[in-house]
């Protein structure tokens, strides 16, 4: 098996050597290249928390005896960033490679923890879809990683229960609400869904499809736009549903939560591509009752969709093997035998446009629904670019706070006001830490 | 790492001969290893810390460039910033709320259970005491994983107990109740260290103070009252110093519990705050300026009541 990838990865080295040699020009071998001589064996360390990512690395490691990759599990995205930042602040200790949720890539910039490698990667453009390339650019013409993964948004229910009460999939935001409705009335104890205070990633994605991007920049000034119409289409969307109690008001990924989708009583989850191995782990006996389906839309003859998760492979500022490194990570994303095994091993969804090769079989959750993988694709087409800012931290944290409040009270007039408070704490902490800020 | 100057060199220490050399040498040579490790895990980070509250990041345009991000002196503005941040009294009234819970339950039942065991002294085993002691060896996470499934209503034992006793058990996450959910767990986790410390004082009451009392015709409650209480007064205050510490520093129970309710908020407790702004926000120089006015809160706090109660609990012999 492992010697397939030989002239595969050779053609690609070879063709990434002739872009780097073409493009690099114009770089009089300033920040970029290597400081390795030729001949010398290159070591790069990696940090992710994808699973099995070692096996994924291994296949490399096998074709590229003179690059050799080690992986170092990270416990997931929050930690490695505050890991990382705390080796760049201190000068050492950073690895060579280091996945980055797209979330996180503008305040990485910001600390000056990635590099840029457009030099070296740019080419890849032509390989991922334009809101994906968009989170890795921050719309500059910088490149500040590789997209690895996606997270395009869909919606799981219980068709079991639809079924039996005559409902079809909901189709647009207004059939949610109806068939909410329905559901709770039909079962006091059931509910199609519930509105997550602790999930930020879940409401910026909803956000994203109605066609909100919370940042935004306009030369060298950050623009905020949190508290705008189609953010608020959604807070007051939400907010009405849980006033009116057809839809619950508790986070997500609880002891709780899980319990309700394993005994029926949570019938439906507004999520993302990598649902079904959450449903795999929670939600074990109802296992074939459900159905995957494109998101609910605003507006059904335009369809548009909206990211929850996704993370690209970016180099450090501390690596000394830039080059090396970017030859790795335009394997691991783009490479058929890279995008294979990350998909069967690590179980990510490629970001990449050449990964129907290597989605054949739906996720075992949903065995019986061989179209799986084409609604995704169709999912990730339609998804409305969104632009992050360097202190989407803030915001987030703000988001768990103002919504906790506003979820608990149960009052439909709270939600927009929550969102308020996040706009005027995401700004206030712009301002007060020096950036160009309007809005 | 400067007040490393003020000790003194090898060279002047070990020296016997060299006219009382070895007087003024010998005490700091016994001290050095924990003196040095004072200065290096203490101080010194006390002092960092200090130095960072001082300073803050300043970056300019979008932020995004090399070098568009810079640390500069911040004067006290880290520290108004904390302390009119409108999530940091709210935070602070809760702490005392939250005290004023567990630190009278907790002594109470610990100093009722310790002055039970040593009523029973052979009758009650040594069982007793264990299990009492158990729950102080359950790290605070686990212990707040474990009491966040009892009061999660769905997965809770005693959701079902109550409910099939026709009883409408309360929502123990929601607003009215979560103060008390958090106190809970923290009384559970710190009676028993406080048992033990309180047993311990009792058991080394001279027993011919008790016979005496008994031959004059004292009842237990008695003998409880007027010689064993009055006796362990100065653990009493101990261990009330110690839970006072605990109570301002608490984070662990809250921290584990906030991602099951929506009304734990990131801020709940100033701790709580301290790591949101260092962790969370990425922003080391305000937390920095928030622990610094914690320690101060804790150190007069804590001086403060032991120089009310005239340093009884640590000059026994007064």
């Amino acid at each position: 098996m492992r010697k397939t990838f030989l002239p595969l990865a050779g053609v690609l080295t070879a063709a990434l050597m002739m872009t780097t040699a073409c493009s690099g020009s114009d770089d009089k071998g300033s920040a970029g290249g290597s400081t390795t001589k030729p001949g010398e064996k290159v070591e790069l360390t990696y940090w992710t928390w994808a699973p099995n990512m070692d096996k994924v690395v291994e296949g490399w490691n096998t074709a590229h005896p003179d690059i050799h990759v080690t992986v170092n599990k990270q416990d997931g995205g929050d930690p490695a960033v505050t890991k990382l930042l705390t080796a760049i602040k201190a000068g050492s200790g950073a690895p060579d490679v280091m996945q980055a949720e797209y979330q996180k890539i503008p305040t990485l910039v910001s600390a000056n923890a990635v590099t840029d490698i457009s030099k070296e990667a740019g080419s890849l453009k032509s390989k991922f879809p334009d809101s994906a390339w968009n989170a890795v650019t921050l719309g500059s013409e910088a490149l500040y990683g590789v997209p690895q993964d996606s997270g395009p948004m869909m919606f799981y229910y219980r068709s079991d229960v639809f079924q039996k009460l005559g409902l079809d999939g909901p189709k647009t935001w207004d059939d949610y609400a109806a068939d909410a409705r329905k559901i709770h009335a039909a079962n006091k104890k059931q509910y199609l869904g519930t509105f997550s205070a602790n999930d930020p990633g879940w409401f910026a994605g909803l956000s994203q499809q109605a066609g909100a991007s919370w940042w935004g920049i306009n030369g060298d000034t950050w623009s905020v736009a949190i508290n705008e119409p189609n953010t608020q289409k959604v807070a007051n969307y939400w907010g009405g549903l849980v006033q009116e109690g057809v839809v619950d008001n508790k986070p997500m990924y609880t002891p709780e939560w899980n319990a309700a989708l394993n005994d029926g009583t949570q019938v439906g989850w507004v999520s993302s591509v990598w649902g079904p191995g959450v449903l795999d782990g929670s939600a074990k006996n109802t296992k074939g009752k459900w159905k995957a389906a494109l998101m609910p839309q605003w507006d059904a003859a335009s369809p548009a969709n909206g990211n929850w998760g996704g993370s690209a492979t970016s180099v450090t500022s501390q690596s000394k093997h830039k080059a090396e490194a970017a030859q790795f990570i335009a394997w691991l994303n783009t490479d058929p035998a890279g995008i294979q095994a990350l998909v069967t091993q690590a179980n990510v969804y490629p970001a990449s446009v050449d990964s129907s090769a290597a989605l054949t079989s739906p996720p075992a959750f949903f065995a019986d629904q061989s179209d799986f993988y084409s609604i995704a694709a169709e999912s990730a087409k339609i998804t409305k670019p969104f632009t992050y800012g360097p202190n989407v931290n803030v915001a987030y944290s703000s988001y768990n706070d103002a919504f906790g409040k506003a979820a608990q009270s149960k009052k439909a007039a709270d939600f927009p006001a929550a969102l308020a408070t996040m706009q005027q704490t995401t700004i206030d902490d712009m301002k007060n830490t020096g950036f160009k800020v309007s809005g | 790492m400067t007040a490393l100057t003020a000790f003194p060199t090898s060279t002047r220490t070990p020296r016997v001969d060299s006219r009382g050399g070895r007087k003024a040498g010998a005490p700091y040579l016994f001290l050095a290893p924990a003196l040095i490790l004072f200065v290096l895990f203490l101080l010194a980070p006390i002092l960092y810390s200090a130095y960072l509250s001082l300073r803050r990041v300043k970056v300019s345009g979008l932020g995004l460039g090399v070098g568009s991000r810079h640390e500069v002196w911040a004067g006290l503005s880290n520290y108004v910033r904390s302390m009119t941040d409108p999530d940091f009294l709210p935070s602070v009234y809760r702490v005392l709320a939250y005290g004023m819970i567990v630190v009278p339950t907790m002594l109470g039942l610990a100093l009722l259970m310790a002055l039970l065991l040593d009523a029973g002294r052979t009758r009650v085993g040594t069982f007793a005491r264990t299990a009492i002691f158990l729950p102080y060896a359950v790290p605070a996470v686990v212990a707040s994983l474990l009491w966040g499934f009892l009061y999660l209503p769905r997965v809770s034992p005693i959701t079902d107990l109550l409910t099939s006793v026709g009883l409408t058990p309360p929502d123990l996450l929601s607003d009215s109740w979560v103060l008390y959910a958090v106190a809970n767990i923290a009384v559970w986790g710190g009676t028993g260290f406080n048992m033990i410390v309180l047993y311990t004082a009792l058991r080394s009451i001279p027993t011919d103070l008790f016979e005496a009392a008994r031959l004059d015709g004292a009842s237990d409650i008695q003998i409880a009252w007027r010689i064993k209480i009055p006796i362990v007064l100065p653990s009493l205050i101990m261990t009330f110093v110690f839970s006072l510490i605990a109570t301002l520093q608490v984070f662990a129970e809250p921290m584990t519990l906030r991602p099951l309710s929506n009304t734990i908020s990131t801020t709940w407790t100033p701790l709580m705050k301290v790591y949101r702004d260092a962790f969370t926000r990425n922003d080391v120089y305000s937390a920095a300026a928030t622990s610094v006015v914690i320690a101060l809160a804790t150190f007069v706090v804590s001086f403060g009541f032991l120089k009310l109660v005239g340093n009884r609990a640590f000059n026994q012999e007064d």
